[in-house]
């Protein structure tokens, strides 16, 4: 079976219904470690450390085939907009 | 790897609740302080020594029993796992995080004084 980059993605799409989410497969293809970039409604009112855990509550199951996770951004989809606002006027 | 539940037995949660209470600052982690086995547990120790705040690593690789039922006992799926004053604080990247935002030294200076 094994967790692919695709499998992480449709598990927190269909868990969060998030407004962006990024997954990069950062194992070289052995499908064992991610890094995470999401933006979703479920985070709204949360701390980073619960923001982390309703991430990884979503992902139970993958989590238990993975090395490494790495969640790099849990924003709100009001902080994403924020940040990516940012981020372009500076390009 | 395999699901851990179960692994924690009452025996180890006294243990751990007691450990975590005698220490300010704990990193369950891969390897050990002076000999990381893991890049992001690296990171947490290279951070930790930045305060210079006294602080104990437990290499969770060592024993398997101990490594499911620390997860267990902190609800958190990965690690490294960060206490401090007792409390779990996060993974590496909320770590990270807290570090460049001056939450962690924050926490951090409070924990030394109580």
């Amino acid at each position: 079976m094994g967790v692919t980059k695709e499998s992480v993605e449709a598990t927190l799409t269909q868990k969060l219904q998030p407004t962006y989410l990024k997954v990069i497969d950062t194992s070289g293809g052995c499908g064992a470690s991610f890094d995470v970039e999401i933006a979703t409604a479920a985070f709204v009112g949360k701390r980073m450390l619960e923001r982390h855990r309703v991430v990884n509550t979503a992902l139970t199951e993958e989590i238990k085939d993975i090395h490494a996770l790495s969640i790099r951004k849990a924003l709100t989809p009001e902080q994403w907009e924020e940040q990516n606002a940012k981020t372009t006027a500076a390009a | 790897p395999q699901g851990g539940y179960g692994a924690l037995s009452p025996e180890m949660k006294e243990a751990l609740d007691a450990f975590i209470a005698a220490n300010k600052v704990v990193l369950f982690m891969k390897g050990n302080k002076n000999f990381p086995q893991c890049g992001f547990s690296n990171t947490c120790v290279q951070i930790l020594n930045q305060f210079g705040v006294p602080y104990e690593t437990v290499n969770i690789l060592e024993d398997d029993s101990l490594r499911q039922g620390v997860k267990e006992y902190s609800n958190w799926p990965t690690f490294p796992q960060l206490y401090i004053d007792g409390e779990f604080f996060g993974g590496c990247d909320i770590t990270i995080e807290a570090f460049k935002s001056g939450e962690l030294k924050e926490t951090l200076d409070k924990a030394m004084l109580s």
